[in-house]
């Protein structure tokens, strides 16, 4: 079987899965909702259908399970937000028709030799900057929960550091790839650009608090950094300056300092000054609810999971318990209707996305595929360990969004990108193979 | 750079395996105490959209059940309580907020459906799948509403508690607390401030305990069944047995006089009596001198043979229940005692029912329960059987017993002096029907309090085929006897339940 109808073979299973998410949802929930539901299961479909075709046109020889496992994410996320919302759904299905668009476009033009890009390595750079503070910009940025990181126009929230990160990995891929050597002798010259560039983006990250980003940017840069110049010391050096920068960022931002706290003890014994209200309550009632209760949901689930549908988001009075349950806490949502069974699945559909991407790295012939698919690889596990280690108290909780699964546009564009990229790399790498 | 990229891809998968690692923690291993923490909201949901089993009274009275709201997509249940004050302090209540005492708090797991046996067990999985609302298990009681009305209305507010028992299967036919209080108020808003300003006559302390299980009385003159029973039992006297009664009894070389007794009737020295006629008039001096005779120790061994020095098995939580017998107090404030020598007590004392000595009314009832039952103690109970949602039985209270505490023989002489003090004795005054024949024994404890006193009335009817056991106990009356105060309580209620 060819790579394509093994790809389409695949993608119909992920239909099947789909429809069957939809009617269980629509069964479970059919009084509160009308019907239609599998219309929009046919809808995504639809879409990924459209992909597949594109991916015949474009990359005849890219790997053929990575479009149905980015199908499959998807399709678990849009279910739980349709449970959660489904005017949430409809509005996620434009975004994933706009993704398509974006996936479609990128592999057309960049279908014979996406190594071009290297050549506009500081564009990328400076695009990454640019994206990360235009929240900051007067007018177009939002605080949201104490973070400036969206930015509206036309009605739609959009978060620029998703994209950011994508540019960042093509500015990164491109500039190791040329500087490799030099770097790993060490000279400051060397290093000048990529210093500044970095320096620029951490700052940005912090004036705008958006934590979860900058951890990610900053890991996705180490481990980049790592693949290029395999100088261990260079990662403890990162590592160590991290820690330091952290510590120094935690003493004079109170944003920071709170998460900690909430991160090492979200449940106090006795009432704290709550500055939401001013009043004295417990932790888990006022800084930590959101970690807290999002931890509850995930116990209710359980092994087994309450059932699509059946699990419980809204209180007596129909208020939300979990603020921002269907973008960065949709885990939790996952993990109460799915049970420990369900949330185990889709960690290890991301294990095998990151497997397939990394044999792509393998595959690639030049430093720049590598480096690139690499990035994009690491990025997208890392991206994932960042927001569900949070939820689940590994980590700091840092807001960030998990990919495919999350609601969110910015977030639907970056990762409809990020498998373009892989799947141009592979194509690539086994176009080369084949030559020879 | 193939050896970093296989370096960064296994640290990418451990890092993702971290994540199944701790989402396995929440949901397995820590997922019991997160669900019992009180704030977390969602159990606390859960917890409302159960359907509570009903609680019924023996005759199918609904005693506990449920109101039903839906709104915003979520179908709750609030606990109703339609005989308001009836057993209030029997069954307890649950609130919104997840509190539960009494039989809605140790019969939570039937009642929430939480009790586990493997077909329902699947049921419910598949209940739950489906989405349908979780039924809890109907909880049936052997209280039978009528004689829990009346006894409440006996008491009529004043400080004190009723229990009666089916005499030979120890089944609880009425648990009745007084002051009582609506269950209902609980899920009102300042509900539970409404009930802290309950008081009854006594005034000092709250509706929402159960005097009946574990107020601690000084059972006074009733407590020499207890005495009559370890001096008969072990062979130390008879029925026949001859006192002088001068109109004291001489103790650590001081006069215990009965002129303090107002439990007596008749002259204040009876002259010679027999012990049978001792305990018809509740002649102290007798007892007194029985007591030392025979020994403190010896009567809290018999004590302890008709359950006291434990706390009765009843199905309420434990902690709603008081072990009777000694109690001393210190800084800490009152405790269980148990004297390791007959010296420690004051052996002549103890022998009516003072000296420290504490009893709750179930613990009385017992002792009549024991005498009526030919001296085998019946194991009280409150739950006649739990039926599941879909009728069919879960479990079915079979009688149990807690052993012989006296011979067969002693319970008949016992029965047949209690049938004296109704007849001719302290409670002749009472005027029991001619067509009833009871056998009773009636206690009035001083409190240190002058003439106030606590009245108790312990009786079972009909006397010579015994069926039911009525212990009353009425605290702190002013001049109010065993006689004049509890006896007639008692006597209503046995006519209810004996009338033709």
């Amino acid at each position: 079987m060819t790579l394509r109808n093994r790809e389409l073979l695949a993608l119909m299973t992920v239909g099947l899965l789909t429809a069957i998410g939809f009617a269980t949802v629509y069964i479970a929930l059919k009084s509160q909702i009308s019907g239609g539901s599998l219309g929009y299961a046919v809808f995504f479909f639809g879409l990924y259908l459209v992909a597949h075709v594109v991916t015949r046109l474009t990359v005849p020889l890219a790997d053929p399970y990575l479009l149905p496992m980015a199908a499959l994410l998807t399709a678990i996320g849009v279910t739980e937000i349709y449970r959660l919302g489904p005017d949430n759904a409809f509005r996620q299905g434009l975004w994933v028709v706009i993704g398509v668009g974006v996936f479609a476009t990128t592999l057309f033009w960049l279908r014979h030799d996406y190594r071009v890009l290297e050549r506009y390595k500081y564009v990328f750079g400076v695009t990454a900057i640019f994206l990360l503070l235009l929240p900051w910009a007067p007018g177009l940025g939002e605080t949201i929960n104490g973070s400036r990181l969206w930015i509206h126009f036309g009605g739609l929230q959009f978060q620029p550091s998703e994209l950011g990160k994508i540019a960042l990995i093509v500015f990164l891929a491109a500039y190791f790839r040329e500087k490799r050597e030099v770097l790993a002798q060490g000279r400051l010259k060397d290093w000048g650009p990529l210093l500044v560039i970095w320096g620029i983006a951490m700052l940005g990250l912090f004036v705008t608090n958006d934590l979860g980003s900058a951890l990610l940017y900053y890991g996705i840069f180490v481990a980049m950094l790592y693949v290029a110049t395999a100088r261990i010391a260079f990662v403890a050096g990162a590592v160590g300056l991290f820690l330091v920068g952290s510590f120094a960022v935690s003493q004079g931002t109170p944003h920071v300092q709170e998460r900690i706290t909430n991160w090492l003890s979200p449940w106090s014994t006795h009432p704290i000054y709550c500055p939401a209200n001013g009043e004295q309550m417990l932790r888990q009632s006022c800084q930590s609810y959101q970690q807290v209760t999002s931890l509850y949901s995930i116990g209710h689930g359980g092994f087994g999971g309450t059932g699509l549908g059946h699990g419980i988001f809204t209180g007596e009075t129909g208020s939300q318990l979990i603020p921002d349950l269907n973008t960065d806490f949709i885990y939790s949502a996952l993990a109460q209707e799915l049970g420990l069974v369900g949330v185990a699945a889709v960690l290890l559909l991301y294990m095998a996305f990151v497997v397939r991407g990394f044999q792509i790295a393998l595959s690639a012939t030049d430093g720049f595929s590598k480096l690139l698919a690499a990035g994009l690889s690491f990025g997208f596990a890392f991206q994932t360990f960042v927001i569900v280690g949070g939820i689940t108290r590994v980590i700091p909780l840092t807001g960030i969004t998990l990919p495919f699964v999350s609601y969110g546009g910015s977030s639907v564009l970056a990762n409809f990108l990020l498998v373009a990229g892989l799947l141009l790399i592979s194509n690539r790498a086994n176009r080369e193979l084949a030559a020879t | 750079m193939n050896k970093q990229l296989r370096h960064l891809s296994v640290f990418a998968l451990v890092l993702l395996a971290v994540l199944i690692v701790s989402t396995t923690y929440w949901q397995t291993w820590a997922k019991a105490d997160l669900a019992a923490r009180k704030e977390n909201s969602i159990t606390n949901i859960e917890r409302l959209t159960i359907d509570r089993g009903k609680i019924l009274a023996a005759d199918g009275t609904v005693l506990a059940d449920n109101r039903k709201t839906h709104k915003h997509g979520l179908t709750t249940y609030t606990r109703h309580y339609p005989q308001n004050d009836l057993a209030s302090q029997v069954i307890g209540y649950a609130t919104n907020a997840g509190t539960t005492t009494g039989l809605e708090q140790s019969l939570d797991d039937y009642l929430t459906g939480a009790n586990t046996n493997l077909t329902n067990t699947f049921k419910d999985e598949l209940n739950r799948l489906g989405g349908q609302t979780v039924h809890g298990d109907d909880v049936v009681l052997t209280l039978r509403p009528d004689i829990q009305r009346l006894a409440l209305d006996q008491l009529g507010g004043r400080c004190g508690a009723v229990v009666v028992l089916d005499a030979h299967t120890g089944a609880v036919v009425a648990m009745a607390s007084s002051p009582t209080y609506n269950a209902n108020l609980v899920n009102q808003p300042k509900g539970y401030t409404k009930i802290g300003r309950i008081r009854g006559t006594c005034g000092d302390h709250t509706a929402l305990q159960n005097n009946a299980t574990v107020g601690l009385y000084p059972p006074g003159s009733t407590f020499k069944m207890v005495t009559a029973a370890a001096a008969l039992d072990s062979g130390a006297y008879t029925p026949g047995s001859r006192f002088n009664d001068p109109g004291y009894c001489i103790e650590y070389g001081k006069r215990v006089s009965n002129a303090g007794n107002p439990d007596q009737n008749g002259p204040e020295a009876f002259g010679n009596v027999s012990l049978a006629e001792g305990f018809e008039h509740s002649i102290n001096s007798v007892f007194c001198n029985v007591g030392m005779h025979i020994g403190g120790l010896k009567i809290l061994d018999y004590a302890k043979r008709f359950g006291f020095y434990s706390v009765p098995p009843l199905e309420t939580p434990p902690d709603e229940s008081s072990a009777s017998g000694l109690y001393k107090y210190d800084k800490h404030g009152r405790s269980l005692w148990t004297p390791t020598s007959s010296n420690d007590v004051d052996s002549g004392r103890l022998a009516f029912g003072q000296a420290n000595m504490l009893a709750t009314p179930l613990q009385m009832a017992m002792v009549g329960a024991t005498i009526a039952n030919k001296g085998v103690v019946p194991k009280p109970y409150l739950v006649q059987k739990v039926v599941a949602a879909d009728g069919s039985t879960v479990t079915k209270t079979a009688p149990q017993t807690l052993g012989q505490a006296i011979k067969p023989s002693t319970a008949a002489e016992l029965n047949q002096m209690m049938q004296l003090v109704v007849r001719g004795g302290t409670a002749a005054s009472v005027g029991f029907p001619p067509g009833l024949k009871v056998a009773g024994k009636t206690g009035t404890a001083e409190l240190g309090l002058g003439t106030i006193y606590d009245a108790w009335f312990v009786a079972f009817a009909p006397a010579d085929n015994p069926r039911y056991v009525v212990a009353v106990v009425v605290e702190k009356q002013p001049n109010g006897f065993g006689a004049s105060v509890s006896a007639p309580i008692a006597k209503a209620i046995l006519e209810k339940l004996l009338a033709r």
